[in-house]
């Protein structure tokens, strides 16, 4: 029975699967960006740099249609262009970063939805902001499986260069000449795994399988291995479990893997081993003279 | 060189620019109809008697449709107003009161005995559901199916309800309006048959058909085809896992194998499911929308008959 309910889907149907598949890539790629950007306190810049990337995919969509190269390589483009140019205008001007980010973003947002006004039915539309998880094909997998591989490696590669850009940048650039690398190698690893996202869950919720998972691990580990495990752990099943739940009682699925992360981290909150209910339930020892 | 009477003169000519529109000869009086239907259908009775615009253009998705402030201005222009009705245009009433339009707005379904909003695989009553033991009720725009147009014998009714609208609007057009739209009926009534006997060559156990979404069930009630969607009665909504599900199973289970893109959806869900259940994309039908100029569909008539072509044509090879 529970077999029937659980994997039984899966089994059956072969979008199930490839929905699944989406997911995971996704999980291994977009999560552990998630991570660091929650540990560089940079998940409102991910929530922003998610909706700079619109415009880019717009203009892709203008000139080609819904075709997966036209809308992915635009989409990187703003959104590299976006993330260079709030902090160009940061360093530059009297404006702060977060500013400056807002600014661009918002203008990329209303530019993007113009621009997609312009050529489409407003259901074209709606479908660029939703995505569409259920109807990924075959190159929309390869290209979030490529990125995730893409991510994966040159995370592994940047490992120690990247924490310790999160822990204490100074330093970083006081020891080696890697800082700049390591803090723009990110970004762009950051702009390419929202695209992937874009396609599979659209651009509002892209960055929420970025950015939940991520926030939530941070109540059960407290090292950065860890967070990444159990944050693209959880993402992973939060997404199995959003797309049973939109297969069971009918909800659609990109909200739905979303309010399952929601929930995730909601529940973490809560009980999580480092949440604040749980540290309070722990035995503290007191300072003794 | 500006002397005095350069000056007379230029003043004289812009008063007369700028006068000139009010005293020209009475324009036409200015129609606005909510939908490309709709308005060729209006159209076709005013004939060269009212100026119409048309708010959802060609290709255009009425039911998530956003005015801009040239709507409103067409709308204040306008004379009258024709809308569809049954829940249709959801951005009506407040373009029209953002526009404060004060005239009159004829609904085209009024009279019309609409189909209720439901579960399109209950029409016949005679499909057997494999394991259907849930049925579920979608979130449905509005408690009746608008799409009434794609049964010809309610157009009948669009039809007398535009010419009562004009009528009142222009009354000395009335019998213009009256012959255009008995003309117009006689090319409905003709189409109607055709429509008939190309369904009545396919054999019974043909006809069903997978489409975007629930826009067809007038058809299905008037022509006898079954129309099957994952989407419901308005492209709003976003598909479930689960309604994605229930139709790949029913296609197998009913050996349906073609499947039908819309003018106004996406279609890569739809390929999705084709590739999943090895249909075949039997085409593109036009639902909401006519097709552009340039297109297949570009007047009513012309979309009904490309749209029961494509049809029979799909499933007689099938």
């Amino acid at each position: 029975m529970i077999y029937d309910q659980l994997i039984g889907p899966f089994v059956e149907f072969s979008f199930m699967r490839r929905a699944l598949i989406g997911c995971l890539a996704l999980a291994l790629g977009a999560t552990p960006i998630g991570v660091f950007l929650t540990l560089r306190r940079m998940s409102l810049t991910g929530d922003a740099m998610a909706h700079a990337i619109l415009p880019g995919a717009a203009v892709g969509y203008l000139v080609a249609g819904l075709s997966l190269g036209a809308m992915t390589l635009g989409g990187i483009v703003a959104g590299l262009t976006v993330a260079i140019l709030a902090g160009l205008v940061a360093r530059t001007t009297i404006a702060r970063e977060d500013a400056s980010l807002a600014a661009f973003y918002l203008i990329s947002l209303a530019a993007g939805v113009l621009i997609v006004s312009m050529r489409g039915s407003n259901v074209d539309l709606l479908h660029v902001l939703f995505g569409t998880v259920l109807a990924l094909n075959d190159d929309a997998i390869r290209l979030i499986a490529g990125i995730a591989t893409v991510t994966v490696v040159l995370l592994t590669v940047f490992y120690r260069p990247l924490v310790m850009e999160c822990v204490d940048p100074g330093f970083l650039r006081s020891v080696s000449r890697l800082s700049p690398v390591a803090h723009y190698g990110f970004l762009v690893l950051a702009v390419l795994n929202l695209v992937g996202g874009f396609h599979a869950l659209g651009t509002l919720m892209a960055v929420g399988i970025m950015i939940l998972p991520a926030a939530a691990a941070r109540f059960w580990v407290q090292n950065v291995g860890g967070l990444i495990i159990v944050g693209s752990v959880s993402a992973f099943l939060c997404s199995a479990t959003g797309l049973l739940l939109s297969y069971h009682i009918n909800l659609p699925s990109g909200p739905a893997i979303i309010l399952t992360a929601g929930l995730f981290y909601v529940v973490s909150l809560a009980i999580g081993v480092y949440s604040a209910p749980m540290a309070r339930l722990r035995s503290t020892r007191h300072l003794e003279a | 060189m500006l002397t005095r009477r350069s000056f007379i003169i230029s003043a004289i000519v812009l008063a007369a620019t700028l006068i000139a529109p009010g005293l020209r000869a009475a324009e036409l009086p200015k129609v606005v109809a909510s939908f490309s239907i709709l308005g060729d259908i209006v159209h076709e009775v005013g004939g060269n008697r009212i100026a119409i615009t048309t708010l959802v253009g060609p290709d255009g998705d009425a039911h998530v449709y956003q005015p801009t402030p040239a709507d409103a201005r067409a709308v204040a222009d306008a004379r009258l107003v024709v809308v569809n009705g049954l829940g249709f245009e959801g951005w009506l009433d407040r373009l029209v009161s953002a526009a404060g339009y004060k005239g009159s707005i004829a609904v085209a379904t009024e009279g019309l005995s609409a189909i209720k909003s439901e579960e399109d695989e209950d029409h016949d009553g005679d499909h057997a559901k494999a394991d259907d033991d849930e049925d579920h009720e979608h979130h449905r725009h509005g408690e009746f199916d608008p799409h009434a147009w794609q049964s010809i014998a309610n157009v009948r009714i669009y039809v007398a309800n535009i010419v009562k609208a004009l009528t009142s609007m222009d009354p000395v057009g009335a019998k213009t309006y009256e012959s255009n739209a008995a003309r117009y009926l006689a090319e409905l009534d003709a189409l109607d048959n055709e429509i008939r006997s190309a369904i009545a060559t396919l054999p019974r156990d043909r006809r069903k058909v997978v489409t975007s979404h629930d826009a067809f069930g007038y058809f299905a009630h008037e022509y006898g085809i079954e129309f099957l969607a994952p989407v419901g009665m308005s492209t709003e909504s976003e598909a479930s896992a689960g309604d994605v599900a229930k139709l790949i199973r029913q296609i197998k289970n009913d050996h349906i194998y073609a499947v039908f893109v819309e003018n106004i959806s996406d279609r890569r869900l739809l390929d999705q499911i084709a590739k999943e259940t090895d249909a075949n994309i039997g085409g593109t039908l036009y639902s909401d929308a006519l097709s552009s100029s340039d297109g297949p569909a570009n007047t009513y008539l012309k979309m009904m008959r490309h749209n029961y072509r494509t049809l029979t044509g799909a499933l007689n090879i099938m």
